[in-house]
């Protein structure tokens, strides 16, 4: 992920040295040299399988949700009424998923570290601190208070607000080193851990059971209404990131390299934390907090297209993101019965690929 | 057309502190900036790159006060290379290349573009490794590279930190035979922060000597390279001899 200098001395094996300055006349034409995000034809090729192959696996999901175990007969009324029922849980898993994978993706092009996720840095431990002192405030009362759009976007700007503080006072350069900054998002997220268990003691059991069913990531937990909010604010955050991917490729190259080409570096930073704090935020207030769906996402995208341009990051990151949590949704809801539990498969796999990438790497 | 100090100052702490530096690099040719650990090179190099924030002073490139002048359009007429590039992203020397345009493309590179890329990266003797990803180079190639990015950002002035660390012999002599062809043969203004004082007498044109973050010399090599001007500098005795290509600094 960085080159430290020894490595940089000592390549294991290093390539010949080009014979001589003459060789370059005999290197090829300048029609046949271009740069961009693509290598050559085979590199093109493979991402377009792999996007196809991703979009068919999406659509079948997505197919196999809608119509698996429909009670109704195919094509009438009743089973009409099912599909547009889960057609819900659906929309909210693809929200989700964009929310997760595009956030991830821009998240950690900004921290300039492929490991680190908003949801390690803190973000869970920020929702749970609202949701609890917003039902310590409020106590019982906050069953209904909280639910609704206005309380739905309360808590969103809250969080965003809160989150865009947090990430750009520990992205100010003030923590050079990527350990600090981890330690930092850690212990913060242990203080506002302890803050909101400190709270919780103090709360009656209804009170305490009424914030633990909003604490458990569910998709059962998204309300149909939420949606019409959560998605125009999603596709414009989305939108305003895919504008900048240029200025995200440049940011990739890390904080030197990307003043150095002319990028408001500090203002760019704090617009990427805002926009990703809207995106965890919304996804966070739709089904409560997830850690590693985003991370899962990103890092196969990172692996299959293998490319620096964000414009090709983001859609493979947000396919992966839809088939990863509707696979893991199905499967819980239909094959085992489970309800809509996902975040127990999806932290399960995404758990145990950060650890294995974590051990393979060696470094952070 | 210079690159002009003024007054400027770094405080690190009560009892560190660079400058007040008053000083003028002209325009053409290579400035190399020698002097001993922690004399400062680096931050006036940096401040002077915009990557570090100046504390009192002003600085200004050809005419540009590099503080209230957009990065954007600094962008284009200076460029700085540091000594550590950290990627997460995998590249091919022709795509990091490529980002060297950005400031002239916003990220859409066109035939133009391509045209200088291809230049910067025949000029460092790159061309038949431009497909090759970073991570399969050696540090000479990697240092190369870097430097074909600042290269192809076609810009006037080029300020490197320290490019011959972790060099051997032979891509340390490469590196700056390069440079100096990238001074004369490209006209470009060249400030370059160096630890060799041999390296910076031989390839520079100006020689600008600092210490305890003041600038106590500024000269041509001729001038500088005496034995009780770099004992001075250095804290250490030193004699220049006539060496076959010119003066040496002899220090041990």
């Amino acid at each position: 992920m960085m080159f430290k200098t020894a490595e940089r001395d000592f390549p294991d094996s290093p390539p010949p040295e080009p014979r001589s300055p003459g060789a370059s006349a005999a290197g090829p034409a300048q029609a046949d040299r271009r740069s961009g995000p693509i290598t050559d034809r085979r590199h093109m090729r493979r991402y377009i399988l792999i996007m196809t192959a991703l979009g068919l696996l999406a659509v079948g999901v997505t197919f196999g949700i809608m119509t698996w175990d429909n009670p109704g007969e195919t094509g009438t009324r009743p089973w009409w009424l099912i599909v547009a029922m889960r057609r819900d849980s659906l929309i909210t898993i693809a929200v989700v998923a964009v929310c997760h994978a595009v956030a991830t993706v821009a998240f950690q092009t900004a921290v300039n570290n492929r490991i680190l996720t908003p949801g390690i840095m803190g973000f869970g431990s920020l929702y749970t601190a609202i949701q609890t002192t917003a039902v310590f405030l409020l106590g019982v009362g906050s069953a209904t208070a909280l639910v609704g759009v206005g309380p739905f976007l309360m808590q969103m700007a809250a969080m965003v607000v809160l989150a865009t503080i947090l990430y750009t006072w520990l992205l100010s350069g003030r923590f050079s080193n990527i350990h600090i900054m981890l330690l930092v998002g850690v212990v913060i997220g242990g203080v506002l851990g302890s803050l909101s268990n400190f709270m919780q003691r103090m709360l009656t059991p209804s009170e305490f059971d009424v914030l633990q069913a909003r604490l458990f990531g569910n998709i059962s937990n998204a309300r149909a209404d939420y949606l019409p909010y959560a998605i125009p604010i999603v596709l414009v955050v989305v939108a305003l990131l895919w504008l900048r991917a240029n200025t995200l490729n440049v940011i990739a190259l890390g904080r030197t390299t990307a003043q150095n080409l002319g990028v408001a570096y500090r203002r760019e930073l704090i617009i990427i934390m805002a926009l990703v704090s809207v995106l965890v935020a919304t996804a966070t207030a739709l089904v409560g907090p997830m850690m590693f769906l985003g991370f899962l996402a990103a890092i196969l995208a990172y692996q299959f297209s293998d490319t620096y341009s964000h414009r090709m990051l983001f859609p493979m990151a947000v396919l992966f993101g839809y088939t990863i949590l509707a696979g893991s949704y199905f499967m819980l809801r239909h094959i085992w019965d489970a309800g809509g539990a996902v975040t127990i498969i999806v932290e399960l796999i995404g758990g145990l690929v950060f650890l294995i990438v974590l051990m393979r790497k060696g470094r952070l | 057309m210079s690159i002009t100090l003024t007054d400027v100052t770094k405080d690190y702490s009560d009892k560190v502190k660079i400058g007040a530096v008053t000083t003028e690099i002209e325009s053409g040719g290579v400035t190399a900036l020698v002097g001993p650990n922690g004399a400062g090179k680096s931050t006036i190099l940096t401040m002077i790159g915009r990557l570090l924030d100046i504390d009192q002073g002003t600085i200004e490139v050809a005419g540009h006060d590099i503080v209230n002048t957009p990065s954007k359009s600094i962008a284009k007429i200076l460029s700085v290379l540091r000594q550590e590039n950290h990627f997460v992203t995998r590249l091919t020397v022709r795509q990091l290349v490529g980002f060297g345009r950005f400031p002239h493309s916003r990220g859409r590179l066109t035939i133009g573009d391509e045209k200088y890329i291809s230049e910067a990266i025949d000029f460092l003797d790159l061309t038949e490794l431009e497909n090759r990803y970073l991570d399969q180079l050696s540090g000479g190639q990697r240092q190369r590279a870097y430097v074909a990015m600042v290269l192809a950002q076609n810009t006037d002035y080029v300020l490197l930190d320290e490019p011959l660390n972790n060099l051997d012999m032979q891509h340390a002599v490469q590196m700056m035979q390069q440079l100096r062809r990238a001074a004369d043969e490209l006209g470009r203004t060249i400030v370059i922060v160096l630890h060799d004082i041999n390296f910076a007498a031989h390839y520079s044109d100006k020689i600008l000597a600092m210490k305890h973050g003041q600038v106590v010399k500024h000269g041509t090599p001729a001038e500088i390279m005496q034995d009780h001007v770099l004992s001075e500098i250095f804290n250490t005795d030193v004699n220049v001899i006539e060496g076959p290509n010119g003066p040496l600094a002899v220090y041990y």
